[in-house]
C-alpha cells in the first residue's frame, strides 16, 4: 500500500478521522484520547497505530507517556477531506438553487 | 461540470466559490431571512434545521441548530459583524460540539455575475491545525455527527 492509500484508509474510519480533529486541537497522551472518545485503552490505541502506521500521527516520548501530535502529513492528508466537504456544500447550493429560482417564481408571479 | 471551487489558501484561509443564476439581491436575502436559510442549509439528505434565530444587523447574533432525525444533532453560533446589502457579509462563527470550537472568521461576498450573482466566502481560522481540524470533523453535519457521538453521547 502506498503512503496516500494508506492515509485514505486510515482516514476512512470516523474515529480515526475525530481522533486526528483532537490532535489538531494540541497533542494528547492515550489517556487523555480515551476518555473523550468513549472506548477502551486498546481500542484506541489500535487506531492510533493505523494512523502512526500511515503517517498522519507521530509520538514523542516524555517519561513514560507517549504523547501524539499529527505529523505533517496528517495536516495534509485531511486537506484531502476538502474534497467531501465539497460535495456537501455542492448539495446545499443546489437546494439554494431550488429556494432562488421559487423566489424568482413568486417575484414574477406578483407583477 | 461543478460549479463549486473549494480551496486552502495559506495556512489559514479557506476559500470557496460558486456562481447563482439569481442577482446578488436574492442569494443575500437567501442568506438573512431563516425561512429561506431553513430551506437549503441542510448539509446531507435527512438533516433539518429546526432552529434558525438570525439577527441580520451589525453586532446581532445567530444561532442555527441542526437535528439528523435519529437523535443526533449540534448547533452553531455566531455574530455579524458587518452587512453591506446585498454585496457582503462579515460575521463570526463557532461549533458547538458541545465544546465551541475555534471562532470561525467569515467573510462572504455577492458580486454581480452577467445576470446572476459570484458568491465568494473567505474563512479565516485562528491556525493551520484548527483549520485542519474543522475539515476534518466540521462544516459537514454527517461527519459532525460522527464526532458528536464520539464525544460521550452514544
Amino acid at each position: 500500500m502506498n503512503s496516500l492509500d494508506a492515509a485514505f484508509s486510515a482516514l476512512a474510519d470516523p474515529t480515526r478521522r475525530a481522533i486526528l480533529a483532537r490532535l489538531a486541537k494540541g497533542e494528547a497522551t492515550v489517556n487523555e484520547l480515551t476518555k473523550p472518545f468513549e472506548m477502551t485503552q486498546p481500542a484506541i490505541s489500535q487506531h492510533l497505530k493505523v494512523l502512526e502506521d500511515a503517517g498522519l500521527i507521530v509520538r514523542r516520548v516524555e517519561g513514560a507517556k507517549r504523547p501524539r501530535r499529527l505529523a505533517n502529513a496528517g495536516i495534509a492528508a485531511m486537506d484531502q477531506w476538502l474534497a467531501m466537504l465539497r460535495k456537501a456544500l455542492e448539495k446545499n447550493y443546489d437546494r439554494l438553487d431550488g429556494v432562488l429560482a421559487e423566489m424568482e417564481l413568486k417575484k414574477g408571479e406578483k407583477r | 461540470m461543478s460549479k463549486l471551487t473549494l480551496k486552502t489558501e495559506g495556512d489559514t484561509h479557506i476559500i470557496v466559490t460558486r456562481r447563482f443564476a439569481a442577482p446578488p439581491e436574492a442569494v443575500y436575502r437567501a442568506h438573512t431571512d431563516p425561512k429561506l436559510i431553513q430551506k437549503w442549509l441542510l448539509g446531507p439528505e435527512g438533516w433539518t434545521m429546526p432552529v434558525c434565530n438570525i439577527e441580520p444587523k451589525a453586532g446581532g447574533k445567530f444561532r442555527y441548530e441542526w437535528k439528523n432525525g435519529k437523535g443526533g444533532g449540534f448547533h452553531i453560533t455566531g455574530e455579524f459583524v458587518e452587512l453591506e446589502p446585498f454585496s457582503r457579509i462579515v460575521h463570526i462563527e463557532r461549533m458547538h460540539l458541545p465544546d465551541a470550537t475555534p471562532d470561525n472568521h467569515v467573510e462572504t461576498r455577492f458580486d454581480a455575475d452577467g445576470t446572476g450573482t459570484l458568491m465568494t466566502i473567505r474563512m479565516t481560522l485562528p491556525d493551520t491545525q484548527t483549520r485542519a481540524g474543522m475539515l476534518a470533523s466540521g462544516m459537514e453535519p454527517g461527519m459532525e455527527a460522527s464526532y458528536v457521538r464520539l464525544e460521550g453521547m452514544i
